[in-house]
Protein backbone atom coordinates (compact mmCIF):
# COMPACT_ATOMS: atom_id res chain seq x y z
CA UNK A 1 0.00 0.00 0.00
CA UNK A 2 3.08 2.10 0.03
CA UNK A 3 3.01 3.25 -3.52
CA UNK A 4 -0.87 3.99 -3.97
CA UNK A 5 -0.42 7.31 -3.22
CA UNK A 6 2.47 7.99 -5.34
CA UNK A 7 0.24 9.33 -7.53
CA UNK A 8 -0.88 12.55 -5.55
CA UNK A 9 2.51 13.43 -4.97
CA UNK A 10 1.80 16.80 -7.25
CA UNK A 11 -0.83 17.80 -4.49
CA UNK A 12 0.40 19.73 -1.32
CA UNK A 13 0.83 16.66 1.05
CA UNK A 14 1.61 17.43 4.50
CA UNK A 15 3.92 14.32 4.93
CA UNK A 16 6.53 14.98 8.23
CA UNK A 17 10.12 14.48 6.48
CA UNK A 18 10.89 13.60 10.13
CA UNK A 19 9.26 11.19 12.32
CA UNK A 20 7.54 13.22 15.21
CA UNK A 21 8.00 9.79 17.25
CA UNK A 22 11.31 7.76 17.07
CA UNK A 23 9.37 4.76 17.23
CA UNK A 24 8.38 2.18 14.17
CA UNK A 25 5.50 2.65 11.79
CA UNK A 26 2.13 1.74 13.42
CA UNK A 27 -0.67 -0.34 11.30
CA UNK A 28 -4.01 -0.60 13.05
CA UNK A 29 -7.05 -1.56 11.29
CA UNK A 30 -10.62 0.78 11.36
CA UNK A 31 -13.46 -0.94 10.87
CA UNK A 32 -15.43 -2.11 9.26
CA UNK A 33 -17.78 -2.44 12.10
CA UNK A 34 -17.11 0.72 13.82
CA UNK A 35 -19.92 3.17 15.12
CA UNK A 36 -17.66 6.24 13.85
CA UNK A 37 -17.15 5.25 10.50
CA UNK A 38 -21.38 5.09 9.83
CA UNK A 39 -21.65 2.11 7.91
CA UNK A 40 -19.04 -0.83 6.59
CA UNK A 41 -16.14 1.28 5.80
CA UNK A 42 -12.44 -0.11 6.91
CA UNK A 43 -9.40 1.81 7.05
CA UNK A 44 -5.93 0.80 7.36
CA UNK A 45 -4.57 3.58 8.92
CA UNK A 46 -0.46 4.01 9.06
CA UNK A 47 0.31 5.55 12.16
CA UNK A 48 3.67 7.70 13.80
CA UNK A 49 2.56 7.35 17.45
CA UNK A 50 -0.91 9.19 17.02
CA UNK A 51 0.12 11.31 13.70
CA UNK A 52 -1.37 9.33 10.81
CA UNK A 53 1.09 8.97 7.47
CA UNK A 54 -1.72 7.61 5.21
CA UNK A 55 -4.23 5.71 5.35
CA UNK A 56 -5.82 3.29 2.64
CA UNK A 57 -10.06 2.90 2.65
CA UNK A 58 -11.96 -0.51 2.13
CA UNK A 59 -14.91 -0.47 1.08
CA UNK A 60 -17.33 -2.69 -1.10
CA UNK A 61 -19.20 -4.59 2.10
CA UNK A 62 -22.48 -3.16 1.23
CA UNK A 63 -21.67 -3.78 -2.69
CA UNK A 64 -25.61 -5.38 -4.08
CA UNK A 65 -24.58 -4.57 -7.72
CA UNK A 66 -27.45 -2.11 -8.24
CA UNK A 67 -25.63 -1.51 -11.82
CA UNK A 68 -26.15 -4.99 -13.23
CA UNK A 69 -29.53 -5.22 -11.73
CA UNK A 70 -30.30 -2.07 -13.60
CA UNK A 71 -29.76 -4.21 -16.46
CA UNK A 72 -32.23 -6.73 -16.11
CA UNK A 73 -35.39 -4.62 -15.16
CA UNK A 74 -37.34 -2.57 -17.49
CA UNK A 75 -36.94 1.33 -16.59
CA UNK A 76 -40.16 1.49 -14.22
CA UNK A 77 -38.85 -1.03 -12.30
CA UNK A 78 -35.72 0.31 -12.07
CA UNK A 79 -36.64 3.24 -10.46
CA UNK A 80 -37.45 1.92 -6.69
CA UNK A 81 -33.93 0.66 -6.77
CA UNK A 82 -32.03 4.08 -6.50
CA UNK A 83 -33.59 4.98 -3.41
CA UNK A 84 -31.24 2.32 -1.64
CA UNK A 85 -28.13 3.69 -3.08
CA UNK A 86 -28.37 7.00 -0.56
CA UNK A 87 -31.13 5.90 1.51
CA UNK A 88 -30.28 9.00 3.75
CA UNK A 89 -31.20 11.23 0.24
CA UNK A 90 -33.62 8.61 -1.58
CA UNK A 91 -35.47 11.50 -3.39
CA UNK A 92 -32.72 13.34 -4.75
CA UNK A 93 -31.23 9.61 -6.19
CA UNK A 94 -34.69 9.36 -7.55
CA UNK A 95 -34.89 12.70 -8.84
CA UNK A 96 -31.39 12.10 -11.10
CA UNK A 97 -33.05 8.96 -12.22
CA UNK A 98 -36.35 9.89 -13.35
CA UNK A 99 -34.66 12.68 -15.34
CA UNK A 100 -32.35 11.21 -16.72
CA UNK A 101 -35.08 9.17 -18.44
CA UNK A 102 -36.50 11.89 -19.01
CA UNK A 103 -34.00 13.32 -21.41
CA UNK A 104 -33.77 9.61 -23.29
CA UNK A 105 -37.55 9.81 -23.68
CA UNK A 106 -37.35 13.75 -24.57
CA UNK A 107 -40.50 14.10 -22.22
CA UNK A 108 -40.60 16.57 -19.73
CA UNK A 109 -42.26 16.46 -16.06
CA UNK A 110 -45.31 19.27 -16.13
CA UNK A 111 -45.17 22.32 -13.97
CA UNK A 112 -46.82 21.44 -11.21
CA UNK A 113 -44.52 17.94 -11.02
CA UNK A 114 -41.44 20.08 -11.13
CA UNK A 115 -42.65 22.61 -8.18
CA UNK A 116 -43.32 19.73 -6.07
CA UNK A 117 -39.99 17.95 -6.81
CA UNK A 118 -38.51 20.91 -5.85
CA UNK A 119 -39.83 20.65 -2.26
CA UNK A 120 -39.34 17.71 -1.74
CA UNK A 121 -36.30 17.17 -2.78
CA UNK A 122 -35.17 20.28 -0.90
CA UNK A 123 -36.79 18.69 2.52
CA UNK A 124 -34.83 15.99 1.76
CA UNK A 125 -31.79 18.37 1.87
CA UNK A 126 -32.24 19.15 5.61
CA UNK A 127 -33.27 15.83 6.33
CA UNK A 128 -29.58 14.61 5.01
CA UNK A 129 -27.71 17.60 6.53
CA UNK A 130 -29.90 16.98 9.59
CA UNK A 131 -28.70 13.74 9.88
CA UNK A 132 -25.07 14.58 9.15
CA UNK A 133 -25.05 16.72 11.85
CA UNK A 134 -26.62 14.91 14.73
CA UNK A 135 -24.01 12.09 13.82
CA UNK A 136 -21.28 14.06 13.12
CA UNK A 137 -21.92 15.52 16.55
CA UNK A 138 -22.34 12.80 18.10
CA UNK A 139 -18.59 11.26 16.73
CA UNK A 140 -17.13 14.41 18.08
CA UNK A 141 -18.80 13.73 21.22
CA UNK A 142 -21.42 16.35 21.92
CA UNK A 143 -24.70 14.23 22.38
CA UNK A 144 -27.26 16.80 22.15
CA UNK A 145 -27.50 17.88 18.42
CA UNK A 146 -28.61 14.12 17.59
CA UNK A 147 -31.55 14.41 19.55
CA UNK A 148 -32.76 17.67 18.39
CA UNK A 149 -31.92 17.17 14.61
CA UNK A 150 -33.82 13.51 14.91
CA UNK A 151 -36.75 14.87 16.55
CA UNK A 152 -36.67 18.02 13.77
CA UNK A 153 -35.92 15.40 11.06
CA UNK A 154 -39.27 13.52 11.92
CA UNK A 155 -41.40 16.08 10.87
CA UNK A 156 -39.80 15.76 7.38
CA UNK A 157 -40.72 12.26 7.63
CA UNK A 158 -43.82 12.99 8.53
CA UNK A 159 -44.52 14.81 5.16
CA UNK A 160 -42.90 12.04 3.27
CA UNK A 161 -45.38 9.50 4.72
CA UNK A 162 -48.54 11.11 4.52
CA UNK A 163 -47.43 12.20 0.69
CA UNK A 164 -46.63 8.43 -0.05
CA UNK A 165 -46.65 6.02 2.54
CA UNK A 166 -42.99 5.84 3.32
CA UNK A 167 -40.65 7.82 5.46
CA UNK A 168 -37.03 6.95 3.77
CA UNK A 169 -37.25 5.42 0.28
CA UNK A 170 -40.08 7.15 -0.80
CA UNK A 171 -40.17 6.24 -4.35
CA UNK A 172 -41.67 9.72 -4.36
CA UNK A 173 -40.85 10.59 -8.45
CA UNK A 174 -42.59 8.54 -11.37
CA UNK A 175 -40.68 8.88 -14.79
CA UNK A 176 -42.43 11.74 -16.34
CA UNK A 177 -43.64 13.52 -13.10
CA UNK A 178 -45.00 12.62 -9.80
CA UNK A 179 -46.27 9.19 -8.03
CA UNK A 180 -48.74 10.85 -6.72
CA UNK A 181 -50.78 13.86 -6.06
CA UNK A 182 -50.12 15.85 -3.06
CA UNK A 183 -52.49 15.38 -0.37
CA UNK A 184 -55.02 17.73 1.23
CA UNK A 185 -53.32 20.26 3.20
CA UNK A 186 -49.82 19.71 2.28
CA UNK A 187 -48.92 23.17 1.39
CA UNK A 188 -50.55 24.10 4.97
CA UNK A 189 -47.78 21.44 6.10
CA UNK A 190 -44.57 22.81 4.60
CA UNK A 191 -45.12 25.87 5.11
CA UNK A 192 -45.80 24.76 9.21
CA UNK A 193 -43.10 22.65 8.99
CA UNK A 194 -40.51 25.71 7.27
CA UNK A 195 -42.36 27.97 10.39
CA UNK A 196 -40.98 25.42 13.14
CA UNK A 197 -38.09 24.37 11.82
CA UNK A 198 -36.07 28.38 10.74
CA UNK A 199 -35.30 28.86 14.53
CA UNK A 200 -34.34 24.95 14.72
CA UNK A 201 -31.81 26.40 12.64
CA UNK A 202 -30.33 28.88 15.49
CA UNK A 203 -30.90 26.42 18.13
CA UNK A 204 -28.40 24.25 16.57
CA UNK A 205 -25.79 26.77 15.65
CA UNK A 206 -26.32 27.94 19.45
CA UNK A 207 -25.22 24.83 20.52
CA UNK A 208 -22.00 24.68 18.02
CA UNK A 209 -21.17 27.26 16.63
CA UNK A 210 -19.27 29.52 19.36
CA UNK A 211 -19.09 26.10 21.84
CA UNK A 212 -15.18 26.44 22.36
CA UNK A 213 -14.73 22.16 22.07
CA UNK A 214 -16.86 22.24 18.77
CA UNK A 215 -14.24 24.82 17.35
CA UNK A 216 -11.25 23.25 18.86
CA UNK A 217 -12.39 19.99 17.31
CA UNK A 218 -13.24 21.27 14.23
CA UNK A 219 -10.99 24.24 13.00
CA UNK A 220 -7.92 23.04 11.00
CA UNK A 221 -8.88 19.84 10.47
CA UNK A 222 -8.81 17.75 7.31
CA UNK A 223 -8.48 20.53 5.51
CA UNK A 224 -8.51 20.93 1.62
CA UNK A 225 -7.42 23.05 -0.80
CA UNK A 226 -9.98 24.02 -3.79
CA UNK A 227 -6.87 23.00 -6.52
CA UNK A 228 -6.92 19.48 -4.36
CA UNK A 229 -10.86 19.21 -4.28
CA UNK A 230 -11.23 19.67 -8.00
CA UNK A 231 -8.00 17.51 -8.76
CA UNK A 232 -9.85 15.09 -6.47
CA UNK A 233 -12.98 15.30 -8.03
CA UNK A 234 -14.77 16.14 -4.65
CA UNK A 235 -17.93 18.13 -5.13
CA UNK A 236 -20.65 19.27 -3.02
CA UNK A 237 -20.56 21.43 0.20
CA UNK A 238 -17.07 20.16 0.91
CA UNK A 239 -15.71 21.68 -2.26
CA UNK A 240 -17.46 24.85 -1.76
CA UNK A 241 -16.00 25.23 1.84
CA UNK A 242 -12.84 25.10 0.19
CA UNK A 243 -13.84 28.41 -1.41
CA UNK A 244 -15.50 27.01 -5.02
CA UNK A 245 -18.62 28.71 -5.45
CA UNK A 246 -20.34 25.64 -7.72
CA UNK A 247 -23.59 23.87 -7.11
CA UNK A 248 -24.92 22.50 -9.94
CA UNK A 249 -28.40 23.72 -9.71
CA UNK A 250 -27.20 27.62 -10.72
CA UNK A 251 -24.11 26.44 -12.77
CA UNK A 252 -26.38 23.79 -14.65
CA UNK A 253 -29.89 24.03 -13.62
CA UNK A 254 -31.98 21.32 -13.80
CA UNK A 255 -35.86 20.60 -12.58
CA UNK A 256 -37.07 24.03 -12.13
CA UNK A 257 -34.62 25.92 -9.82
CA UNK A 258 -33.44 28.52 -11.92
CA UNK A 259 -36.99 30.17 -11.42
CA UNK A 260 -35.78 30.01 -7.62
CA UNK A 261 -33.72 32.60 -5.58
CA UNK A 262 -31.08 31.63 -3.39
CA UNK A 263 -27.61 31.87 -2.80
CA UNK A 264 -24.75 29.45 -3.10
CA UNK A 265 -22.87 29.72 0.65
CA UNK A 266 -19.06 29.10 0.31
CA UNK A 267 -16.29 28.62 2.99
CA UNK A 268 -12.81 29.85 3.18
CA UNK A 269 -10.24 27.77 4.46
CA UNK A 270 -11.70 24.19 3.87
CA UNK A 271 -11.63 22.99 6.97
CA UNK A 272 -14.43 20.78 9.02
CA UNK A 273 -15.47 23.59 10.54
CA UNK A 274 -15.99 25.76 7.56
CA UNK A 275 -17.79 22.99 6.02
CA UNK A 276 -20.22 23.05 8.93
CA UNK A 277 -21.08 26.67 8.77
CA UNK A 278 -21.71 25.64 4.50
CA UNK A 279 -23.84 22.95 5.56
CA UNK A 280 -25.70 24.70 8.44
CA UNK A 281 -26.33 28.20 5.49
CA UNK A 282 -27.36 25.63 2.95
CA UNK A 283 -30.32 24.30 5.36
CA UNK A 284 -31.36 28.09 5.19
CA UNK A 285 -31.24 28.28 1.66
CA UNK A 286 -32.94 24.74 1.12
CA UNK A 287 -35.86 26.43 3.47
CA UNK A 288 -35.72 29.83 1.19
CA UNK A 289 -36.50 27.70 -2.23
CA UNK A 290 -39.26 25.84 -0.46
CA UNK A 291 -41.11 28.84 0.94
CA UNK A 292 -41.01 30.40 -3.00
CA UNK A 293 -41.64 26.72 -4.42
CA UNK A 294 -45.00 26.50 -1.72
CA UNK A 295 -46.05 29.79 -2.24
CA UNK A 296 -46.42 29.82 -6.09
CA UNK A 297 -47.14 25.56 -6.85
CA UNK A 298 -48.99 26.01 -9.83
CA UNK A 299 -52.31 23.94 -10.51
CA UNK A 300 -52.46 21.26 -13.03
CA UNK A 301 -51.40 17.70 -14.06
CA UNK A 302 -48.58 15.90 -12.14
CA UNK A 303 -48.06 13.71 -14.67
CA UNK A 304 -46.54 13.99 -18.48
CA UNK A 305 -47.62 11.45 -21.79
CA UNK A 306 -45.00 8.82 -21.70
CA UNK A 307 -45.66 5.59 -23.11
CA UNK A 308 -46.99 2.71 -20.28
CA UNK A 309 -43.99 0.57 -21.76
CA UNK A 310 -41.32 2.94 -22.37
CA UNK A 311 -38.62 1.89 -24.96
CA UNK A 312 -36.69 4.97 -25.26
CA UNK A 313 -34.33 5.54 -29.10
CA UNK A 314 -31.12 3.56 -29.04
CA UNK A 315 -28.52 6.43 -27.73
CA UNK A 316 -26.59 7.32 -24.50
CA UNK A 317 -27.18 9.95 -21.63
CA UNK A 318 -25.67 11.83 -18.81
CA UNK A 319 -26.95 13.48 -16.47
CA UNK A 320 -26.44 14.76 -12.96
CA UNK A 321 -27.89 16.59 -9.94
CA UNK A 322 -27.05 18.48 -7.00
CA UNK A 323 -27.13 15.44 -4.57
CA UNK A 324 -26.41 16.59 -0.57
CA UNK A 325 -23.34 15.09 -0.84
CA UNK A 326 -22.20 16.36 -4.41
CA UNK A 327 -22.75 15.55 -8.11
CA UNK A 328 -24.77 12.50 -8.55
CA UNK A 329 -24.94 11.72 -12.11
CA UNK A 330 -25.93 8.93 -14.16
CA UNK A 331 -25.28 7.27 -17.61
CA UNK A 332 -27.43 5.76 -19.10
CA UNK A 333 -27.73 3.49 -22.32
CA UNK A 334 -30.37 2.52 -24.33
CA UNK A 335 -30.22 0.23 -27.23
CA UNK A 336 -34.21 1.02 -28.09
CA UNK A 337 -35.39 -2.08 -25.69
CA UNK A 338 -37.69 -1.73 -22.50
CA UNK A 339 -34.80 -2.41 -20.48
CA UNK A 340 -31.81 -0.12 -19.83
CA UNK A 341 -28.55 -1.51 -21.44
CA UNK A 342 -26.31 0.08 -18.89
CA UNK A 343 -27.05 2.05 -16.15
CA UNK A 344 -24.36 3.72 -14.51
CA UNK A 345 -24.51 5.61 -11.41
CA UNK A 346 -21.76 8.48 -10.31
CA UNK A 347 -22.19 8.54 -6.63
CA UNK A 348 -20.92 11.73 -5.24
CA UNK A 349 -19.52 9.82 -1.57
CA UNK A 350 -17.60 7.27 -4.00
CA UNK A 351 -15.09 9.77 -5.44
CA UNK A 352 -15.53 12.36 -2.07
CA UNK A 353 -14.22 9.35 -0.29
CA UNK A 354 -11.28 9.35 -2.21
CA UNK A 355 -10.19 12.56 -0.79
CA UNK A 356 -10.41 10.87 3.18
CA UNK A 357 -6.49 10.30 2.42
CA UNK A 358 -5.52 13.63 1.56
CA UNK A 359 -7.65 14.93 4.25
CA UNK A 360 -6.00 12.96 7.25
CA UNK A 361 -2.39 13.23 6.49
CA UNK A 362 -0.62 14.65 9.02
CA UNK A 363 -3.84 14.93 11.42
CA UNK A 364 -4.04 12.90 14.69
CA UNK A 365 -6.13 9.22 14.77
CA UNK A 366 -9.22 11.42 16.83
CA UNK A 367 -9.31 13.49 13.92
CA UNK A 368 -9.71 10.77 11.25
CA UNK A 369 -13.31 10.31 12.89
CA UNK A 370 -14.03 13.89 12.61
CA UNK A 371 -13.27 13.78 8.69
CA UNK A 372 -14.98 10.89 8.30
CA UNK A 373 -18.17 12.97 9.63
CA UNK A 374 -17.31 15.79 7.59
CA UNK A 375 -16.69 14.16 4.32
CA UNK A 376 -20.82 12.59 4.57
CA UNK A 377 -20.60 9.50 3.18
CA UNK A 378 -23.21 7.11 2.90
CA UNK A 379 -21.86 3.59 2.37
CA UNK A 380 -24.90 2.26 0.70
CA UNK A 381 -24.02 4.55 -2.13
CA UNK A 382 -19.73 4.24 -1.94
CA UNK A 383 -20.94 0.54 -2.73
CA UNK A 384 -23.71 0.67 -4.82
CA UNK B 1 -13.58 22.57 -30.06
CA UNK B 2 -14.47 19.21 -31.85
CA UNK B 3 -14.11 20.97 -35.43
CA UNK B 4 -10.50 22.14 -34.44
CA UNK B 5 -9.93 18.64 -33.52
CA UNK B 6 -11.31 17.18 -36.35
CA UNK B 7 -8.47 19.64 -38.20
CA UNK B 8 -6.01 17.97 -36.25
CA UNK B 9 -6.48 14.75 -36.18
CA UNK B 10 -8.87 14.14 -38.80
CA UNK B 11 -11.10 11.09 -39.36
CA UNK B 12 -9.51 9.42 -35.85
CA UNK B 13 -12.26 11.92 -33.98
CA UNK B 14 -16.30 11.52 -34.76
CA UNK B 15 -18.12 14.43 -33.12
CA UNK B 16 -21.59 12.85 -32.27
CA UNK B 17 -24.72 13.89 -30.28
CA UNK B 18 -27.94 12.75 -29.04
CA UNK B 19 -30.43 14.25 -26.98
CA UNK B 20 -28.92 17.35 -27.12
CA UNK B 21 -25.54 16.31 -25.70
CA UNK B 22 -22.27 16.61 -27.35
CA UNK B 23 -19.80 13.70 -27.14
CA UNK B 24 -17.31 12.12 -29.01
CA UNK B 25 -15.90 8.81 -30.40
CA UNK B 26 -12.41 8.61 -30.51
CA UNK B 27 -9.67 6.41 -31.94
CA UNK B 28 -8.06 4.13 -29.31
CA UNK B 29 -4.53 5.27 -30.50
CA UNK B 30 -5.90 9.03 -30.15
CA UNK B 31 -6.68 8.42 -26.45
CA UNK B 32 -3.51 9.83 -24.35
CA UNK B 33 -3.28 12.98 -26.62
CA UNK B 34 -6.43 13.57 -26.66
CA UNK B 35 -6.89 13.44 -22.88
CA UNK B 36 -3.79 15.50 -22.08
CA UNK B 37 -4.93 18.21 -24.47
CA UNK B 38 -8.25 17.94 -22.75
CA UNK B 39 -7.11 18.66 -19.45
CA UNK B 40 -4.03 21.08 -20.18
CA UNK B 41 -5.01 22.89 -23.31
CA UNK B 42 -8.91 22.86 -22.88
CA UNK B 43 -8.94 23.01 -19.38
CA UNK B 44 -11.68 20.29 -18.64
CA UNK B 45 -10.28 20.46 -14.99
CA UNK B 46 -12.21 17.65 -13.32
CA UNK B 47 -13.15 14.01 -14.25
CA UNK B 48 -16.31 13.31 -13.40
CA UNK B 49 -16.38 9.82 -13.99
CA UNK B 50 -15.18 6.97 -16.06
CA UNK B 51 -16.62 3.55 -16.99
CA UNK B 52 -17.25 1.21 -19.68
CA UNK B 53 -20.12 -0.46 -21.61
CA UNK B 54 -20.27 -4.16 -22.73
CA UNK B 55 -21.14 -4.87 -26.42
CA UNK B 56 -20.55 -8.90 -26.71
CA UNK B 57 -21.30 -9.51 -30.06
CA UNK B 58 -19.30 -6.52 -31.40
CA UNK B 59 -15.34 -7.40 -32.38
CA UNK B 60 -14.14 -4.44 -30.86
CA UNK B 61 -16.01 -5.67 -27.07
CA UNK B 62 -15.97 -2.75 -24.62
CA UNK B 63 -16.68 1.18 -24.87
CA UNK B 64 -14.89 3.01 -22.30
CA UNK B 65 -16.36 6.50 -21.49
CA UNK B 66 -14.57 9.51 -20.04
CA UNK B 67 -17.23 12.06 -18.51
CA UNK B 68 -15.21 15.45 -17.80
CA UNK B 69 -15.81 18.74 -16.67
CA UNK B 70 -14.19 22.09 -17.00
CA UNK B 71 -15.08 24.57 -14.36
CA UNK B 72 -13.68 27.88 -16.48
CA UNK B 73 -16.15 26.77 -19.66
CA UNK B 74 -19.10 25.59 -17.44
CA UNK B 75 -19.03 22.68 -20.15
CA UNK B 76 -19.28 18.67 -19.73
CA UNK B 77 -18.21 16.57 -22.62
CA UNK B 78 -17.75 12.90 -23.37
CA UNK B 79 -15.20 11.03 -24.85
CA UNK B 80 -15.65 7.52 -25.73
CA UNK B 81 -13.25 4.80 -27.49
CA UNK B 82 -13.90 0.97 -28.06
CA UNK B 83 -11.48 -1.62 -27.55
CA UNK B 84 -11.20 -4.96 -27.84
CA UNK B 85 -11.09 -7.67 -25.07
CA UNK B 86 -7.77 -7.98 -23.46
CA UNK B 87 -6.56 -4.42 -24.65
CA UNK B 88 -5.33 -2.30 -21.92
CA UNK B 89 -5.88 2.02 -21.94
CA UNK B 90 -3.34 4.29 -20.46
CA UNK B 91 -4.27 5.34 -16.74
CA UNK B 92 -5.51 8.78 -16.49
CA UNK B 93 -4.24 9.27 -12.73
CA UNK B 94 -1.51 11.23 -13.60
CA UNK B 95 -3.61 13.78 -15.53
CA UNK B 96 -6.36 13.53 -13.01
CA UNK B 97 -6.04 12.37 -9.53
CA UNK B 98 -9.89 11.62 -9.36
CA UNK B 99 -9.59 8.58 -12.06
CA UNK B 100 -7.38 6.59 -9.37
CA UNK B 101 -10.64 4.53 -8.16
CA UNK B 102 -12.69 5.16 -10.94
CA UNK B 103 -10.48 3.38 -13.31
CA UNK B 104 -10.20 0.49 -10.42
CA UNK B 105 -13.83 0.34 -10.78
CA UNK B 106 -13.88 -0.14 -14.18
CA UNK B 107 -11.11 -2.85 -13.75
CA UNK B 108 -13.18 -4.68 -11.07
CA UNK B 109 -16.26 -4.55 -13.09
CA UNK B 110 -15.11 -5.10 -16.56
CA UNK B 111 -11.47 -6.26 -16.20
CA UNK B 112 -10.52 -3.33 -18.30
CA UNK B 113 -6.37 -2.46 -17.53
CA UNK B 114 -5.19 1.08 -16.84
CA UNK B 115 -1.34 0.99 -17.65
CA UNK B 116 0.36 3.46 -15.18
CA UNK B 117 -2.07 3.03 -13.06
CA UNK B 118 -0.42 3.22 -8.99
CA UNK B 119 -2.44 0.73 -7.71
CA UNK B 120 -4.60 -1.65 -10.00
CA UNK B 121 -6.62 -4.17 -8.25
CA UNK B 122 -10.23 -4.57 -7.63
CA UNK B 123 -11.93 -2.06 -5.20
CA UNK B 124 -15.47 -3.25 -4.44
CA UNK B 125 -15.84 -7.27 -4.86
CA UNK B 126 -12.93 -8.60 -2.86
CA UNK B 127 -9.33 -9.96 -3.76
CA UNK B 128 -9.25 -13.25 -5.39
CA UNK B 129 -13.09 -13.18 -6.72
CA UNK B 130 -13.14 -14.81 -10.27
CA UNK B 131 -15.10 -12.60 -13.06
CA UNK B 132 -15.98 -9.22 -13.77
CA UNK B 133 -19.43 -9.01 -12.98
CA UNK B 134 -20.93 -5.84 -15.42
CA UNK B 135 -19.77 -8.40 -18.69
CA UNK B 136 -22.92 -9.31 -20.32
CA UNK B 137 -22.16 -12.80 -20.10
CA UNK B 138 -22.01 -12.68 -16.27
CA UNK B 139 -25.29 -13.74 -15.04
CA UNK B 140 -27.14 -11.75 -13.16
CA UNK B 141 -27.16 -14.74 -10.00
CA UNK B 142 -23.89 -16.03 -10.91
CA UNK B 143 -21.16 -15.45 -7.89
CA UNK B 144 -17.99 -16.45 -7.55
CA UNK B 145 -19.32 -20.10 -5.35
CA UNK B 146 -15.81 -21.23 -4.61
CA UNK B 147 -14.46 -17.78 -3.23
CA UNK B 148 -17.88 -18.00 -0.99
CA UNK B 149 -17.31 -21.29 0.64
CA UNK B 150 -13.63 -20.83 1.19
CA UNK B 151 -13.59 -17.50 2.79
CA UNK B 152 -17.23 -17.25 4.23
CA UNK B 153 -17.58 -21.14 5.20
CA UNK B 154 -20.95 -21.16 3.82
CA UNK B 155 -22.42 -23.25 0.97
CA UNK B 156 -23.87 -20.37 -1.23
CA UNK B 157 -24.17 -16.43 -1.01
CA UNK B 158 -27.63 -16.55 -2.02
Amino acid sequence: MTDQHSSLSNLDLETPEKPFLDANELVINMGPQHPATHGVLRVILRLDGEKVLGLECVIGYLHRGVEKIGEHRTYTMFNPYVDRMDYVAAVSNGLGYCETVEKLLNVEAPPRAQHVRVILTELNRIASHQLWLGTHALDIGAITPLFYTFRDREEILKIYEKYCGARLTTHAFRIGGLQYETYTGFEKEVKNFLDFFRPKIDEYEELLTTNRIWVERTKNVGTISAQDCIALGVTGPVLRASGVKWDLRKAQPYANYKNFDFEIPIGQNGDTYDRYLVRMAEMRQSVRIIEQAVGALPEGPIMAKVPKVMKPAAGEVYHSIEAPKGELGYFIVSDGSTQPYRVRVRPPSFVNLQALDVMCRGQLVADVIAVIGTLDIVLGEVDR
Amino acid sequence: MVAKFRGTYGSGITPLTYAGQNYMAVDRSLIPEILQVLRNEERFDYCVDITAVHYPKREKQFDVVWVLYSFARNERIRVTTQIVDGESLPSAVPIWPAANWLEREVYDMFGIKFDGHPDMKRILLPEGWKGHPLRKDYGILQQDNEWVQINLGIESGQ
